[in-house]
């Protein structure tokens, strides 16, 4: 039985930028090692995770692909023992100033993002919001300190703590996406006990706030048959009502658009009526947003599913969960496999 | 296995009346970008009985492949888009309104007062817009907001529209003097020349058809099809926009045309997803030099066809692109020539007749 | 080296149209290649070195395009209209001298605009000395790049498209001076950088690599007022890229370059660009994905015809690059 909080804040603790994920996949090795057959590493840094099929060879694969990368920042300079910086991934540089951060430098440090009176800033820069590149992270050491601990490109974490709020709700930083992880490892502890004949490759893709790189490299190598890509999606909250966010904690989200083929949305969608799992048709006109944006066009074509996990305050260090929703998300997705035959396949047609 | 229409490889083909009956069916029926079933259930009926090798494949292209005779086949891949520009439904407001965005891009402008035919039974709805009397002088000098519009079914729609489905302009094909009037001539146009050609491949070639699906959002199909047929070299048959309206000021010159009516096919130098290979580019003109067929070079710029992905697939396929030059494209009424879709036909035929080995067989180089 | 920069910058080359150019660079690694390609994009890629049991295949990236401009009109009193090939500022285009493949040269005008407007390039056009559209020597399609002559200012050289010529000079410098590599290594002179890394892409997926580095310019933050502010100087040494705002270098090759270049007692500085991106993301994300990295010399003023380097940073680079090759690459 896998302890849900206790794995989520052990992934939160761990560091692991887009591009710089190692720390957040060692984590995710020892979590997933008993829970899979095969562990490797892609070229670019993505956790692939094979627990083989019960079918006979040669079997079908299934990929579940959920990021691991974080968003944060970046050193881009050195002034007087202030540090510079820039974003990895987007974040609104309005949430930054207050924010406590570790910088990993040849050390981790502690830091506080600040923002300079505006009469050192050019112009009319301190009237506003502040751009990124007027603000700093102060780690209160001296100058010469911070010069011997401190390079340009070293990255920069949010330092929130997690956040236990009523209703089995959590907040704290890079929610986004390591819930996906986490009803990833859900998937895998129930396949466990269930039969399912395809292979289960499960993906902890690198680079998805940046390049969507791990989606498009990891996919190459597999060739998976099918791809459940999971990720976090808009939930209602203050400033996000309209047709774009989901109800929080109501279930989890069946993307719907281009990024989707329609028929493993059906499986999904039946699947979750069967179980009675509440879900929300999460509409995507366009692109998704996720790494599905990748997977689908990797070789010759991929068919895709998005799941996603409702999220409030998106990108914030204080971004809120309903552990209900990963549960859901990671029971639909063992519920799906499970269910997968070895003609499956020729069923998921675009017409018929 | 089906029985395979035998045609002479010699036969060229002409726009007649099931030509233009099998466009109007292409431009009436609804694709857009995602969901391009009427259109690909269209298009696998049409060639069924003249393809070597036909799938369906993850992303919903139609990837259809006729074999040549002869040795040293040249692997050509031409590739036309299924799907359109539209609207998806997201939400159903409480006085059995929609709210909908837009799919591909159209400009905002072009939505008020529109007909609408919404999911896959096609049932009509209109984007009204507010009543001129309760406007103000000020507002008017605003665009309508695509977000103040909404889609009206009437009042007992009820059920039979939900978020998810897709919507297109209603227009229907017509025929006026020498143009036809329709909606998604871009690419229905293209899509037919593509099974024209398929019916009527010349023999020294193996034709890699690839109708694609979603490069309205992002040449998405192409690329996935180019992997899968790894062709030799490629050529996207589109439509293109030609803005050659007359300049306000008479005595100003329209100097950004993009294309002309009546100019004849548009063939590709540069857009913003393309570099064209110049080999191909010099191929096709000089086909239109020797045969007579009438042609345009698309102004350099912005936009980009299915050739934007095509070219870079695997370890490079040199490519080029070639359009019907159309009015009014991404609207709900676009215009074309009838005479310019019958040489971008005649031009295609003709220089697939003319591959060899040799076309490809110097380095890519300038003119 | 300089002779070779100076003429890889007078030999014109817009994407797409790197015939001449990569002429040039053949003749230029003359015998030093074990073997000579291109590929269907036009990137010339020379192979040289067998893979050794410590050895990997490296792919080594210089892209050869430049911007420049294409014509998309001829008006009936001779003016050319044009649009950019790449990432063009008006702000460097008003009274600059262009000069066509075939050799015919033109400057750039302007529409009488307000004066304290911002020009657009659809306000300019290329005056190549007709008198009406019969007379024009250029038509629509035809391609052109900037011409400004190379200047040696003894320390620092100045010239339009040493982004990226400067980095092709030093990857065929590199090559010749390459001795014994473990390596199976590719020099890839890629097309078509500036319009979306389009050669690297293809030549990348043909050569799959195992690990690659791209050799390019990147911005010098040591200008008065410079902003944003950005911490690479001229002189400072090649700069060993981190990120930009294409791709995230592999960490591991980026620790693992530092600790060469210390070892060697080559200078070198470390790169965070915000704005610009390079044949690194094309080799990253090929195929299941390559490690990869980039080289990097500052560089003002890029995209203008006068861009300015510092020659001990290309003389660095070229002496970093063979470091790099000439021994086993750690990615641990």
């Amino acid at each position: 039985m896998i302890d849900l909080i206790a794995h989520l804040k052990t992934m939160l603790s761990a560091a692991g930028l887009s591009g710089f994920e190692s720390p957040i996949r060692s984590i995710l090795q020892e979590a997933w090692a008993p829970l899979t057959d095969e562990l490797g590493v892609s070229k670019i840094g993505s956790l692939h995770g094979l627990k083989r099929g019960q079918g006979e060879p040669p079997r079908r694969r299934v990929l579940i692909s959920a990021h691991m990368d974080a968003i944060g920042m970046m050193v881009t300079g050195i002034q007087d023992g202030l540090l510079r910086f820039t974003q990895v991934g987007g974040i609104d540089h309005r949430i930054l100033p207050g924010q406590l951060v570790t910088v990993h430098g040849r050390q981790d440090l502690p830091g506080v993002v600040v923002q300079p009176s505006a009469h050192l800033l050019p112009g009319d820069a301190g009237d506003g919001p502040v751009e990124m590149k007027y603000l700093f992270v102060d780690v209160g050491l001296r100058p010469d300190a911070v010069d011997k601990s401190v390079r340009i490109g070293d990255t920069i974490s949010f330092a929130q703590e997690p956040i236990e709020l009523t209703g089995e709700a959590l907040a704290g930083h890079t929610l986004d996406n390591r819930v996906s992880v986490a009803a990833t490892t859900l998937c895998l502890a129930e396949l466990q006990t269930r039969v399912h004949t395809w292979d289960v490759w499960a993906v902890a893709s690198a680079q998805e706030e940046e390049t969507l790189g791990g989606a498009l490299t990891s996919p190459f190598d597999i060739r998976p048959d099918l791809a459940i890509v999971i990720d976090v999606c808009f939930a209602q909250g203050p400033g996000s009502s309209d047709w774009r966010s989901l109800p929080f904690g109501e279930g989890v989200g069946l993307g719907y658009g281009p990024n989707i083929h329609t028929a493993l949305y059906d499986l999904f969608e039946q699947k979750a009526k069967a179980l009675e799992i509440p879900y929300q048709r999460d509409l995507m006109p366009s692109m998704s947003g996720t790494d599905a944006m990748a997977v689908q066009v990797v070789a010759e074509g991929i068919p895709c599913m998005v799941l996603g996990i409702p999220l409030r305050y998106m990108h914030t260090p204080v971004e809120t969960v309903s552990l209900k929703d990963i549960r859901r998300a990671g029971r639909l997705m063992a519920a799906v496999i499970a269910d997968l035959a070895p003609d499956t396949l020729e069923k998921i047609q675009w017409e018929g | 296995m089906t029985k395979k229409i035998e045609l002479s490889a010699g036969q060229v083909p002409e726009i007649g009346a099931s030509q233009i009956e099998l466009l109007e069916k292409l431009c009436n029926a609804t694709g857009v970008s995602g969901d391009e079933h009427e259109v690909r259930q269209i298009v696998l009926e049409e060639i069924k009985l003249v393809a070597d090798d036909v799938k369906v494949d993850a992303l919903g292209n139609v990837l259809a492949t006729r074999f040549g005779r002869g040795e040293q086949r040249v692997r050509v891949m031409l590739a036309a888009h299924m799907d359109e520009i539209g609207f998806m439904i997201v939400k159903k407001h409480e006085d059995a309104l929609f709210e909908f965005v837009r799919v591909g891009g159209i400009d905002e402008r072009q939505l008020p007062g529109k007909p609408v035919l919404v999911g896959r039974e096609g049932l009509p709805g209109v984007i009204g817009a507010k009543p001129i009397h309760m406007t103000t002088a000020k507002e008017r000098q605003n665009k309508i907001e695509q977000s103040a519009l909404r889609i009206d079914l009437g009042p007992e729609i009820g059920e039979k529209v939900k978020p998810g489905d897709r919507a297109t302009f209603a227009t229907r094909f017509a025929i006026t003097g020498p143009s036809i009037r329709a909606k998604a001539l871009d690419d229905r146009l293209g899509v037919a020349t593509l099974i024209e050609l398929l019916k009527h491949v010349p023999a020294g070639i193996d034709l890699l058809a690839a109708f694609t699906v979603q490069e309205e959002v992002g040449l998405r199909g192409a690329r996935v099809a180019a992997y899968a047929f790894d062709p030799d070299m490629a050529v996207a048959v589109d439509a293109t926009p030609a803005y050659d309206l007359p300049h306000w000021d008479e005595d100003d010159e329209n100097d950004r045309y993009n294309t002309r009516l009546d100019a004849g096919p548009a063939i590709y130098v540069m857009d913003r997803a393309t570099i064209p290979d110049q080999r191909l580019v010099t191929w096709l003109q000089e086909t239109a030099q020797d045969a007579g067929i009438p042609c345009q070079l698309r102004q350099p710029g912005g936009g980009g066809t299915d050739a934007g992905a095509i070219h870079k697939v695997r370890g490079g396929i040199p490519s080029v692109s070639v359009s019907v030059p159309i009015r009014y494209a991404h609207t709900a009424v676009n215009l074309a020539r009838l005479d310019d879709w019958a040489n971008t036909l005649r031009l295609l035929h003709t220089a697939l007749g003319r591959i060899t080995p040799d076309l490809l067989a110097v380095e890519r180089r300038g003119r | 080296m300089k002779s070779l920069i100076q003429k890889l910058v007078e030999t014109p080359g817009p994407s797409g149209f790197e015939y001449a150019i990569r002429d040039v660079i053949h003749e230029a690694i003359g015998e030093h290649a074990d073997e000579i390609r291109v590929d269907a994009l036009g990137s010339l890629i020379a192979r040289k070195g067998t893979k050794t049991e410590q050895g990997l295949r490296v792919m080594i990236s210089a892209h050869i395009d430049e911007i420049g401009l294409m014509v998309t009109h001829v008006d009936e009193h001779g003016f050319v209209r044009f649009t950019n090939i790449g990432g063009i500022s008006p702000l460097t285009c008003y009274g600059g001298r262009v000069v066509f493949m075939d050799g015919t040269r033109g400057v750039i005008g302007l529409d009488g605009i307000e004066r304290d407007k911002m020009p657009s390039l659809t306000d300019m056009f290329i005056d190549v000395g007709a008198t009406s559209k019969a007379d024009c020597p250029v038509k629509v399609g035809d391609v052109c790049g900037f011409e400004r002559p190379f200047l040696d200012l003894g320390k620092r050289m100045v010239a339009k498209s040493l982004d990226d010529r400067v980095a092709a000079a030093v990857a065929v410098e590199a090559l010749k001076r390459l001795g014994s590599t473990p390596h199976e290594v590719h020099f890839v002179f890629s097309t078509q950088e500036e319009v979306g890394l389009r050669g690297a892409t293809t030549a990348a997926y043909g050569v799959d690599p195992d690990v690659g580095f791209a050799v390019d310019v990147t911005r010098s933050g040591d200008t008065p007022r410079s902003n944003p502010k950005m911490a690479t100087a001229l002189g400072a040494g090649p700069a060993i890229k981190v990120r930009d705002s294409s791709f995230i270098a592999d960490p591991r090759l980026v620790d693992w370059m530092v600790q060469s270049a210390q070892a060697a007692g080559i200078p070198y500085q470390m790169e965070v660009l915000e704005a610009g991106g390079t044949d690194g993301r094309a080799i990253q994300l090929t195929r299941g994905g390559v490690p990869a990295g980039c080289v990097s010399i500052a560089c003002r003023y890029i995209h203008s015809p006068s861009e300015m380097v510092d020659s001990d940073d290309v003389e660095n680079a070229v002496r970093l690059l063979v470091k790099l090759l000439s021994e086993p690459i750690r990615l641990t």
